[in-house]
């Protein structure tokens, strides 16, 4: 069953910022058994979205469904409560009951649900065989460690087959190795059991290895819904574009078909102009690894540094007044000082207009 | 950027090995310290029980142990002690949750108002209740037999029913203070998912959150218990014409009795002991209680917990924790600074038959009000600035020099805890009697002793806190930009620290100036504290004066709770 | 005139030994990183040359100081020593404004007024954070707060600065900004930096040269970080250094095989000269594996994951999972491989071992 998300809104009234609009009028559809991220900067309302769809905020305009069935409708005044909803969730800090053992843990559900006593042992053991926990059932949380506990929040999401998982940051807690064998064992389990997952994450490389679908959510509205290679290769603004991986951002000036970056005494740089794109600025993105050194050709550049970072050489050149990543995979023999030619390969346009100030994205943040 | 603040080192270079360890000075000075105001004491206690003449003689105590009367005031104070804590425990967790867990209105004033009467005087409290609700003369009790026309009271509260139901009062906000915290600290998550799993708000209570706080409940429980069995004030004042006696208030009985004598002070010491093992055994019931569950469940996001709408209960709950408060709270003070402006005690309260003679007697006329008053301002200042500094020393020992046999120094420090007034005041008045040469007894200073003795764990234990809040890289960076380890002390630590100590001083000085238990054996005819000059008053009589003084003495509480409000709120501005 | 050199110094916290007859020389003027799994004496090393911990043995001297000798009864306190340190947990004094933080160290030193102004601000200049003098480090978020610590020991000392991982509370954007700060300043000082951490980026990055510890506190290899990647004396420093994969390999009559009960893969390399034994492992890291249809060497995709910048790929060998990673928008040139595909890995450079060492604990 596919979640919908009508024109959702959300306001939180604070004591300091008055009425803050955390969830600007979201549309949003994921498809039944669809791997979904959300993703953005920390406060930017992904985190609100999700609770809105668990069920622990109430709307404040829309609605939200589960196919045919309501969760939410403002206009009417309906709100399901969550432990009607039957949704799997694992939230950040784990939320594993410290007084429980693994196994009540997990059985928790079920108990509520008031299954048979077999039933209830035959699931919780396949559970637990699922997320690598068999034999730790009489341990209690404080005696393991914090990826087999957030092992169990898994268990005990996925114990009562729920139609939907949401994910709130799960692994954000986890030391980096884990992150990965995780991500790995949640995407495992749902090709097993065709979940439908709502991932919440800040992390893009997770999002973007696990997700079928994703979205960009900045400041509480949505900024790009698509799949993580659209994403990172088509951002429809400047925002994503620096959100997902290191970019470059080269301010130039536009002026009778010729691109000129600022700053560099009226060198101009060899690349077409997109047909649409009519302003006299603009903002070009590059990605480090996109962009070429030569020795020759290419825009005079020097070398201002070379670092050796393990999978790359990292070179920095200035364009004009602006300072350039470039990331090589082989050694191109470069060090500081050398002159060199530098060659986009790839380059985004975009509007010089549309810059959010520092302190506005700050005075905008939700917590 | 090459600045000259390069120096030669090699010329500075000196010996090593032969300077003095300043942390093991530190450590020895705590320790004697420690020694002469805590644990001489106790031993003094078991020396003079079991040794008589320089040999061993077990048959006082078992004299005493054996009495009918004092078997009968253990189980007094066990009796009482029990319930007190379970009515105590019930209460607290009642309103806790209703306040962090519901959607009750005014939550803020009404967390400030359930704190109050942790800071009331309890033996002032019972003192109020009395005027309230005494077999004949209490107010309440005259109204009622007015209005009934017979002569029965509506409750006598010079009973054992009485004496619970006042130090229910005033010791429920241990549980409520704990749980309170403890559930605003929760991980919410620990709940939401609770619901999520298909929970309803009443099984998450009953299945998640409950258990979650039994380590919270034990905790404050252990509080109010052990705070019941060695507390002194509500049954001398509720017991004593009802011949109605607890360990403490025996113990003081048979001292005063006695007049002093040291027959007299043998046998209290013996019953000091029976007191001293029953807290031992409810300490180590608490231990293992403690142990047994000590979750943790404050960590992840901070987030609002989901809170429980109440709906049409909204108004009656609101309703019975402001009528509780009035109850609790209001009446007794009220009853209190009337009374003290009564021309005579029993006098209707209207306003004809008042006058301020009362204040102005006890203010500016008594001798003894006003030599109380300045000797408990004087005794808690001075008790309070000598115990803060002492504190902050051993602490500073215990916490960033951490040398062996620092496990020594916390046990001493802390035992005062555990130790009840009265018997810590007995063991004061056998050391400083003259056993080693200095006699003490009737002067400013036992009192002053004992005082530091019984609040040493305050501070220590605050002073601690704010320690280890100072990260140990916080000094050592200091010292790598040149501060030796005395300037580094100076210019970061104390700074750091100083709103705690501060705070500190404020936890000492208020419960000295409502001291009542150690002072009332160790005054003499010119150092009577704020809380034996009330108590003798109301013990002569004279219950207007009694109820004036003691309105006085509630209000420099008063400013003075301010006034650490004041403190820690400037704390947490930073 | 800041050589820093430890002789055979022990230090030992009761009964355990924490670092053990351990020795190593900082030139003046470098940058050089010891790096380590967690816990490994690292940030020990750092504490005996700043003077918080006295070592049992050896000897401390820096420059021509001898700051410590058990032996010739010499310690020299931290305040004494000349030397700044830059923590964890930043250590910036939350009772004081940014300025006075700074200004601190020369306060302790006795230098004018005048003079003290100066180079206070100069070093907050040095670290951007000019604009924020008058702020108390709770209204900084950490990544300033480290600026102030850092601004702070460069006017502390101009000798030699501390740093114990110093970047490692910082989220992965900043972290990265503030390497590159740390690299810029100690380049335009000339200040000798030693750098402590568990995280082989930042060293990588900014270090003229490092060692890698082991658990044990030992010095497994010394050198500048280039040669240390690509010239791994052993399997440790290998697996320290980044990602990689261990394959077993075994020789058969003068040719590699993958070692595997059921099928034989030979593994089209030569054979190394300086193992005499039948059964190793071959390492390779998964950004030197490259991926094309035709080839001698051949596995299954059973994973294809698009992170961004890199394809991350999972390619059965016989019973091994072989990790391998490509540069996304060179592979976007060179065709993207299907999960299920048969393909052919290239090796860029195997090295050989004769164990595979557990990295962390």
């Amino acid at each position: 069953m596919d979640v919908i998300l009508k024109d959702v809104s959300k306001t939180f009234v604070t004591k300091t910022f008055g009425a803050v609009t955390a969830v600007n009028n979201v549309n949003l559809t994921i498809k039944a058994g669809e791997c979904f991220s959300f993703l953005g900067p920390s406060g930017c309302g992904k985190t609100t979205t999700l609770r809105l769809i668990a069920g622990f905020e109430d709307l404040s305009a829309g609605e939200i469904w589960l196919g045919e069935q309501p969760f939410s409708i403002k206009a009417k005044n309906f709100y399901l409560p969550p432990e009607k909803r039957g949704l799997g969730m694992v939230f950040q800090a784990f939320a594993v009951w410290p007084h429980l053992n693994v196994f009540e843990n997990v059985a928790f559900p079920l108990r509520i649900m008031k299954k048979e006593k077999s039933e209830i042992i035959d699931r919780v053991k396949a559970a637990l065989k699922h997320t690598n926990l068999s034999g730790l059932e009489e341990k209690y949380p404080s005696e393991l460690s914090g990826g087999q506990q957030q092992r169990i929040a898994l268990a005990r999401a996925i114990v009562t087959n729920p139609r939907v998982l949401l994910l709130d940051e799960p692994l954000s807690n986890l030391d980096p190795k884990l992150r990965e064998i995780m991500r790995f064992e949640i995407k495992d389990l749902q090709r097993k059991f065709n979940f439908t997952i709502i991932y919440v994450t800040h992390d893009q490389a997770e999002a973007m290895a696990l997700s079928d679908r994703m979205l960009v959510m900045d400041m509480g509205v949505i900024q790009q819904i698509d799949t993580p290679y659209n994403m990172y290769n088509n951002p429809s603004n400047k925002f994503v574009y620096g959100f997902l991986g290191l970019s470059n951002f080269l301010p130039v000036n536009v002026d009778g078909g010729k691109v000129y970056p600022k700053g560099a005494n009226g060198l101009d740089l060899d690349c077409p102009i997109p047909g649409d794109f009519t302003e006299k600025e603009a903002i070009l993105a590059s990605r480090p690894n996109e962009i070429e050194l030569l020795a020759e050709g290419g825009f005079p550049a020097r070398i201002k540094n070379r670092i050796f970072l393990s999978d790359y050489i990292e070179y920095r050149v200035d364009i004009g007044q602006t300072e350039i990543r470039i990331q090589c995979c082989e050694d191109q023999g470069f060090a500081a000082g050398d002159p060199c030619g530098v060659k986009f390969n790839r380059l985004k346009w975009y509007s010089a207009k549309d810059e959010i100030s520092e302190a506005e994205r700050e005075q905008r943040k939700v917590i | 950027m090459r600045a000259k603040v390069v120096r030669p080192i090699s010329d500075l270079a000196r010996k090593d090995g032969l300077k003095i360890d300043t942390g093991q000075i530190l450590m020895i000075i705590s320790a004697v310290i420690l020694f002469i105001t805590v644990a001489l004491p106790m031993v003094m206690i078991i020396y003079n029980v079991f040794f008589y003449k320089g040999t061993f003689d077990w048959r006082l105590f078992a004299e005493i142990l054996t009495h009918p009367d004092n078997l009968m005031a253990m189980w007094n104070t066990i009796k009482i002690a029990f319930l007190v804590t379970v009515f105590g425990t019930i209460t607290g967790l009642f309103f806790a949750w209703l306040i962090a867990r519901s959607d009750i209105p005014l939550k803020g004033l009404m967390k400030s108002l359930f704190t109050i009467p942790y800071m009331f005087p309890p033996f002032i409290g019972a003192m109020a209740w009395g005027l309230l609700l005494a077999p004949r003369s209490g107010y309440i009790n005259k109204l009622y037999m007015a209005l009934t026309g017979g002569n029965q009271p509506l409750f006598n509260i010079n009973s054992v029913a009485g004496i619970i139901f006042v130090e229910l009062c005033y010791y429920f906000p241990f549980v409520f203070i704990q749980v309170a915290s403890a559930l605003e600290r929760m991980d919410p998550t620990l709940e939401e998912s609770a619901r999520i799993a298909g929970a309803g708000q009443l099984t998450v209570i009953r299945k998640i959150t409950l258990p979650l706080v039994v380590p919270a409940i034990a905790a404050g429980a252990m509080l109010i218990l052990i705070s019941t069995l060695s507390h002194f004030g509500v049954p001398a004042i509720l017991g004593f014409s009802n011949n109605i006696f607890t360990l403490p208030t025996k113990i003081y009985e048979l001292i005063y009795k006695s007049a002093g004598s040291f027959e007299g002070i043998r046998q209290g010491a013996s019953l000091s002991i029976l007191l001293v093992l029953v807290v031992v055994l409810a300490l180590a019931l608490q231990r293992r209680i403690l142990r047994a569950g000590r979750y943790d469940i404050i960590r992840g996001k901070s987030m609002r917990p989901m809170l429980i709408k109440l709906r049409h209960f909204k108004i009656p709950m609101l309703l019975v924790c402001l009528l509780f408060i009035a109850v609790i709270v209001l009446l007794p003070l009220v009853i209190i600074f009337l009374v003290g402006f009564l021309k005579a005690y029993g006098l209707p309260l209207k306003l004809e038959y008042m006058t301020v003679k009362n204040y102005q007697h006890v203010l500016f006329i008594s001798k003894m009000a006003r030599d109380a008053m300045k000797n408990s301002v004087v005794l808690s200042i001075s008790a309070a600035i000598i115990t803060m500094f002492v504190g902050t020393m051993i602490a500073y020992v215990i916490v960033k020099i951490n040398p062996k046999g620092k496990g020594i120094l916390e046990v001493l420090g802390l035992l005062p805890y555990s130790i009840p007034g009265i018997v810590l005041a007995v063991g004061v008045i056998l050391t400083w009697s003259g056993s080693f040469k200095i006699n003490l007894y009737n002067t400013f200073w036992i009192i002053l002793i004992a005082y530091i003795a019984r609040y040493m764990a305050f501070s220590l234990k605050s002073a601690s806190a704010s320690l280890e809040q100072v990260h140990n890289s916080l000094e050592e960076a200091a010292r790598s930009c040149g501060a030796s380890h005395f300037e580094s002390l100076l210019d970061i630590t104390l700074p750091l620290i100083r709103p705690g100590m501060i705070a500190g001083f404020f936890l000492i000085f208020l419960p000295a100036m409502r001291e009542l238990t150690t002072s009332i054996l160790l005054y003499g005819p010119f150092t009577r504290t704020l809380g034996v000059a009330i108590y003798a008053i109301k013990e002569e009589g004279n219950m207007v004066q009694a109820s004036a003084l003691s309105g006085i003495a509630i209000l420099i509480i008063i400013l003075g709770e301010m006034a650490l409000r004041l403190v820690t709120r400037e704390r947490r501005g930073k | 005139m800041a050589d820093i050199k430890l002789e055979n110094i022990t230090v030992a916290y009761g009964e355990k030994t924490v670092i053990d007859d351990f020795s190593l020389q900082v030139r003046d003027g470098e940058c050089f990183a010891i790096l380590g799994p967690s816990p490994c004496g690292k940030t020990t090393v750092l504490r005996a040359i700043a003077g918080f911990v006295k070592p049992q043995r050896g000897e401390v001297w820096i420059g021509s100081n001898l700051v410590s000798s058990k032996e010739k009864r010499i310690f020299i306190p931290p305040e004494k020593r000349n030397v700044a340190v830059v923590f964890q947990d930043y250590a910036v004094w939350p009772h004081m404004t940014v300025e006075e933080n700074v200004y601190y160290p020369l306060k302790k030193r006795k230098v004018s007024k005048g003079e003290s102004k100066k180079l206070v601000q100069e070093a907050l200049t040095q670290v951007r954070m000019d604009g924020y003098a008058k702020r108390l480090p709770y209204q900084l978020s950490g990544g300033q707060q480290q600026r102030v610590a850092l601004a702070r020991s460069l006017v502390a000392s101009n000798d030699l600065i501390l740093l114990d991982e110093p970047l490692c509370n910082l989220d992965a954007n900043l972290r990265e900004e503030m390497r590159f700060e740390i690299k810029r300043l100690q380049e335009k000082t000339g200040v000798t930096i030693i750098y402590v951490s568990h995280d082989q980026d930042v060293a990588l990055s900014i270090a003229n040269r490092m060692a890698v510890l082991d658990r044990h506190g030992r010095i497994r290899q010394l050198g500048e970080p280039e040669e240390l990647f690509k010239n791994p004396v052993d399997s440790y420093v290998y697996r320290f250094l980044g990602l990689s994969n261990f394959i077993p390999v075994e020789l058969v009559e003068g040719k590699l095989y993958v070692q595997d009960e059921t099928e034989r893969i030979p593994f089209p390399y030569p054979p190394p000269l300086h193992l005499n034994r039948k059964a190793f492992f071959a390492a390779c890291r998964p950004m030197n594996i490259r991926l094309s249809r035709e080839g001698n060497l051949k596995g299954r995709l059973k994973r294809v994951i698009f992170l961004g910048n890199i394809y991350e790929y999972r390619v059965q060998l016989g019973k091994y999972e072989i990790r391998v990673q490509q540069d996304a928008f060179s592979a976007s040139r060179n065709g993207v491989f299907k999960e299920g595909e048969i393909c052919a890995l290239t090796l860029k450079d195997p090295r050989y071992y004769e164990d595979v060492e557990e990295v962390s604990s």
